[in-house]
């Protein structure tokens, strides 16, 4: 008789989602998958609504990255409105985003995934989680709730909402910077570069080494990688071109434009999230755990490995190390961590680097339009991966059609073969312990925002 | 031992949950006296067991139960009747839970309706049969939590501002009564009103508005509804800006768009905002979409698939 086993809710990620595992007679693997339970319908819903409304209406997406799908949104809206935003606008949307995820960086290190490494994957579940690290460590705890604050609250204070923000709109930004502002943010902005820098070499000496087996093993796939890149070859959050990398490190750079013309979307039987995959490839689509097909990964694993280098000296330096130790592309799935914590340096410093542009606090922050008939694909690397936000609008500006690959879900199929991946070998002769199911789940953290 | 607290997210985004660890160090204040005993964001509290190996879904007691999103599907059904089971309150947690949120604008919409287009996109592989294996059935519509199980205290907000949050938890370990604005947003808005005026159209919101110098206070700023902006204050409730009264939008110099729902728990803010704007003598074909105006409010059937307006009309 098969066995099943249901991880349900998969926790500490964002989203809902469920690990499902087959075993058979002798209670060894014989399959997994992981379910995407949710269906909102947002590619149906957003039909007929002015454009100029939709990047406060789909950034309700996602709660942990809503300025993501905010200013993908914004970027796709000017497309179709045909308008550019003036200088300072452009600014201070980039600088928006770079703040977000500089924050986010805090957020999944801390409180999502650090459980797992700091108390341990075999800890009682009852303590492996954020309340766990503030009773064992109390004064981190306090550092680390006070500065991912501290960057909140410099989104919340200046654009008025950070959770589900308004301050991006088509043709520019709502507000502009003020010289004081500019200046408190900069000195709070050196702060969390400081902190970031420091929860990277925390990782580096007290978590990286003493997991290296489990880094070197756990959820351990061969995939292609998808992310943006500047027209140096640099890593890059918020432009660019999109850059295609297959295994073997050879790539394809498009114009996110063009984004229909390489990626194609899978549906399964199991999931309401739809697959992405490199439909350029040539090879169809399959979740093969030892030869997958037109399976490429996004989030910050794949960026830094499509990356040439990191445009900033401290995260450069950190790729270099990095790079050094684990090759290019690394594959390994639990060095997402590790490329999170380096891209935290990335947005300090990136962060600093246009908050140390005085024409910031330009107050033309806006350009004037009219809603038109058009076609446009706004694109940001939002934590989680690539973001397309792809809209037509008609003359009036009214959406006819709208079509979203969310971050997220570029991930979907290498989760499903991560998790295949640990299962079959963490799972021997029945002997299934809690550990044993939340080494697997750490399998799907790894590639949370 | 102190106030045992689960919480669950339904067809929700995670941005009250986000709301909720932006408290900051007062989270720290709310996690000396709360017991988490399950919280999916957060904790690993499983619903079939530590071991997965149990067949029914089931979730700890808890003296307060959270709830944000609204129930859109048949687990979000199941885990809604199974916290209210094993929880003393329920709280009714953001817009989402109190009154459908923006997932509720796909209540214009059969479900057939959004599954054809969702995969049928110009990059979908169409597939031969929708994805069912495993997932839960979708219902008819994006429900209110009070729709389908007894909710004790609404805290409506896209997301409630952590201020709110925390005043509630407070309120509630202290076993004193809670205080939800009951004002509307227009209530607590500093801006300029010279009273009924000249407008005849509202205008889509395509142009900033005037409001002076970069740094000009909102005090010296006319009302946005007065510039001709579909500002949603008028029906909107207060709350938004948490301790701090100013609202939130239009203080970033954006009309309020109703995320806090309607003022009072079962008002319309789409026929409200009708009258309201009647009543100022505005021409309400001016209006370009009028489902939005229940973007934050569209379940309780105020929002439903066009069709069957039609069929009613």
């Amino acid at each position: 008789m098969t066995q099943t086993i249901t991880i349900q809710p998969i926790t500490r990620i964002e989203g809902h989602a469920a690990i499902n595992i087959w075993l058979d007679d002798a209670g060894n693997y014989k399959d997994a998958r992981v379910n995407y339970m949710s269906l909102r319908g947002f590619e149906k819903f957003v039909e007929g609504k002015p454009a100029e409304e939709l990047p406060d209406i789909v950034c309700r997406i996602c709660g942990i990255c809503p300025w993501m799908h905010h200013l993908a949104s914004n970027k796709a809206v000017d497309r179709c409105f045909g308008v550019t935003p003036p200088p300072a606008g452009h600014k201070l949307r980039e600088l928006m985003q770079t703040i977000a995820h500089a924050e986010d960086k805090l957020l999944n290190f801390y409180f999502l995934a650090a459980p797992d490494f700091v108390i341990g994957p075999d800890a009682d579940y009852s303590v492996r989680n954020v309340v766990g690290i503030a009773k064992a460590n109390p004064e981190l705890a306090q550092q680390v709730i006070k500065t991912r604050y501290m960057v909140k609250m410099i989104l919340d204070k200046f654009s008025r909402k950070t959770i589900h923000p308004v301050a991006g709109v088509p043709g520019g930004f709502s507000k502009p910077m003020l010289e004081e502002e500019r200046r408190e943010i900069l000195e709070k902005m050196k702060q969390v570069l400081d902190f970031s820098q420091f929860t990277l070499d925390f990782a580096k000496k007290n978590v990286f080494p003493k997991y290296m087996d489990a880094i070197k093993t756990l959820g351990v796939i061969t995939t292609g990688f998808i992310g943006t890149v500047d027209e140096k070859g640099g890593h890059n959050l918020y432009d660019g071109k999109i850059r295609l990398m297959k295994a073997d490190g050879s790539y394809t750079d498009f114009d996110a434009q063009d984004y229909a013309d390489y990626l194609g979307e899978q549906v399964v039987p199991y999931s309401y999230g739809k697959f992405p995959y490199a439909r350029c490839w040539n090879e169809g689509f399959d979740l093969d755990v030892d030869h997958p097909k037109g399976i490429y990964r996004a989030n910050t694993l794949a960026r830094i490995n499509v990356a040439d280098h990191m445009a900033t000296p401290k995260a450069q330096a950190e790729l270099e190390e990095f790079r050094s130790l684990f090759g290019r592309p690394a594959q390994a799935t639990l060095l997402y961590h590790y490329a999170r914590l380096i891209e935290g340096v990335y947005a300090g410093e990136r962060a600093i680097e246009i908050l140390s542009d005085p024409t910031i606090t330009d107050p033309d922050v806006r350009a004037p339009f009219e809603p038109q008939a058009g076609r446009g694909v706004g694109c940001v690397e939002a934590p989680r991966g690539t973001l397309i936000h792809d809209y037509s609008t008609d003359q009036n500006g009214l959406i006819t059609r709208a079509n979203l690959i969310v971050g997220t879900t570029h991930n979907l199929g290498p989760m499903n073969l991560s998790v295949k991946q640990a299962a079959r070998a963490l799972i021997q002769n029945g002997n299934v312990t809690e550990g044993i199911l939340n080494r697997i789940e750490m399998a799907v953290r790894a590639y949370d925002p | 031992m102190g106030v045992r607290v689960a919480s669950e997210w339904l067809n929700s985004c995670s941005g009250c949950e986000i709301s909720i660890i932006d408290m900051g160090e007062r989270l720290l204040d709310i996690l000396a006296v709360a017991d988490i005993v399950h919280l999916p964001a957060l904790v690993d509290s499983k619903y079939y067991g530590q071991r997965g190996d149990q067949k029914h879904l089931s979730l700890p007691e808890a003296d307060v139960g959270i709830i944000s999103g609204g129930i859109r599907n048949e687990e979000h059904l199941e885990v809604a009747l199974e916290m209210r089971k094993k929880c003393n309150l329920i709280i009714a947690l953001g817009t989402c839970a109190t009154h459908g949120g923006i997932p509720s604008l796909a209540n214009t919409y059969t479900v057939d309706e959004i599954k054809e287009r969702a995969y049928s996109t110009e990059t979908t592989d169409r597939p031969d049969a929708y994805p069912s294996e495993g997932l839960p059935a979708l219902l008819d519509a994006c429900y209110a939590l009070d729709e389908k199980i007894k909710v004790d205290i609404q805290l409506p907000g896209c997301p409630p501002h952590p201020d709110i949050i925390f005043s509630a938890l407070v309120a509630l370990v202290q076993g004193k009564p809670l205080s939800v604005p009951d004002k509307s947003v227009c209530d607590t808005c500093p801006t300029v009103r010279k009273g009924k005026g000249e407008l005849k159209k509202v205008r889509r919101f395509l142009t900033a508005p005037e409001y002076g110098a970069p740094g000009e206070p909102l005090d010296k700023m006319r009302c946005l509804l007065e510039q001709g902006f579909l500002c949603m204050g008028p029906v909107t409730r207060a709350g938004c800006g948490g301790d701090g009264i100013t609202p939130r939008c239009v203080s970033a110099r954006v009309p309020c768009r109703g995320c806090s729902g309607p003022v009072r728990h079962d008002g319309n803010q789409l026929l409200d905002m009708l009258n309201a704007l009647a009543s100022n003598g505005i021409d309400l074909k001016s209006i370009p979409n009028r489902p939005l105006l229940l973007r934050f409010s569209g379940a309780h059937a105020l929002l439903k698939p066009v069709f069957q307006e039609r069929r009613s009309s």
